[in-house]
């Protein structure tokens, strides 16, 4: 077995996932996305050498091309390119949720200003404006009137590239000051934290708090489904608590980070990412 | 020892990893670990709009 890890820069997840590799003494190599130069033509042996690879590029459209080209040439990926693409998307993972059956915040889409204020008041204030990229908790705004509404969009508009002129709107969840995010791993959900903030936005790349969540059968079959719903894979399932709606899926991240969860879980995630890729590629290997 | 571009503060990569990104014990600075053999480090790439999870 020989795995490639496909990365933009080493973070603590890629050297965790580095000392999971050797845990398990598997023959592996780092290789930065910034190098690459591809002949489509012409997949090299380089690429061929592997079994597998795992794309952990912090970039997310240049990890989606990568993606593409290595399945292009047959080689196993993880995640696919497909699931990928529809995590990096907003508006597409809704809809795969929405179609799946899988319980989601209600979501409005507009492209005129005029007709996204429509929107905002049709949701009810507060409501929140999301780019439909973007990670981090990165240029979410909770608009709370109809001033801030029309200066959000009117920002939009003028600022933001033709991306931020497709307007996702999306009812705001009054969660108790926390929201989940769980980790699904093939068809199991491994563990899940709590990610607890007096702001409203919730990630930890912007200082939420994490603690163990208990993973009931509720909230696994609920992920399970989620991460079904968009191809599968190894994926952090994002959960809000509506206190009336129960769980509501907000989004899932397809080259997840982990670095905040491996202590309160007491699950070591980046072996249970190798074993599920390398268990993956053995049953291709047997069929 | 690498020398820090920013600040030319001398930066220990000794055990790093290729890729690793580290801050200059001097000026803070964020760097990237280039090189571990030949030591050198050049200032980290700035956070890009399509960057995350």
């Amino acid at each position: 077995m020989r795995l490639a890890i496909l990365a933009s820069r080493i973070r603590v997840e890629e050297k965790s996932l580095i000392e999971a590799l050797r845990q398990r003494e598997i023959d592996f190599e780092i290789i930065d996305d910034g190098e690459l130069l591809f002949d489509l033509a012409q997949p090299d042996a380089r690429w061929r050498s592997f079994d597998a690879v795992l794309c952990r590029s912090v970039s997310q459209s240049r990890g989606l091309a990568v993606l593409h080209v290595l399945e292009h040439w047959g080689i196993p990926v993880f995640n696919s390119a497909a699931v990928t693409a529809l995590c990096n998307d907003k508006l597409l993972t809704t809809l795969a949720l929405m179609q799946a059956g899988v319980p989601v915040p209600q979501t409005m889409l507009a492209f005129d200003a005029e007709r996204t204020i429509e929107g905002i008041e049709k949701l009810g204030y507060p409501a929140v404006l999301k780019p439909i990229s973007g990670s981090w908790g990165r240029l979410l705004a909770r608009v709370n009137d109809r001033d801030a509404a029309e200066a959000i969009v009117e920002h939009q508009e003028t600022l933001g590239g033709y991306q931020h002129h497709i307007h996702y709107i999306q009812q705001y969840v009054e969660k108790p000051s926390r929201d989940i995010r769980a980790f699904v791993v093939g068809n199991r959900t491994i563990c899940a934290i709590y990610r607890a903030s007096q702001h409203w936005v919730t990630n930890t790349a912007r200082g939420a708090v994490t603690e163990n969540c208990p993973v009931t059968p509720e909230l696994d079959r609920l992920c399970v489904r989620a991460a079904q719903a968009v191809g599968g894979g190894i994926l952090a399932v994002d959960v809000l608590e509506d206190p009336e709606q129960g769980f509501l899926v907000n989004e899932i991240n397809a080259t997840m980070e982990f670095r905040n969860s491996i202590a309160p879980t007491g699950v070591n995630i980046p072996l249970e990412m190798i074993e599920y890729v390398v268990s993956s590629v053995s049953e291709r290997v047997t069929l | 020892m690498a020398q820090c571009p920013e600040c030319e503060a001398n930066v220990d990569v000794a055990g790093l990893i290729v890729g690793e990104i580290i801050f200059c014990p001097d000026c803070n600075a964020e760097l990237e670990v280039l090189n571990v053999e030949q030591p050198e480090v050049g200032l980290a790439p700035e956070v890009e709009e399509d960057w995350g999870e």
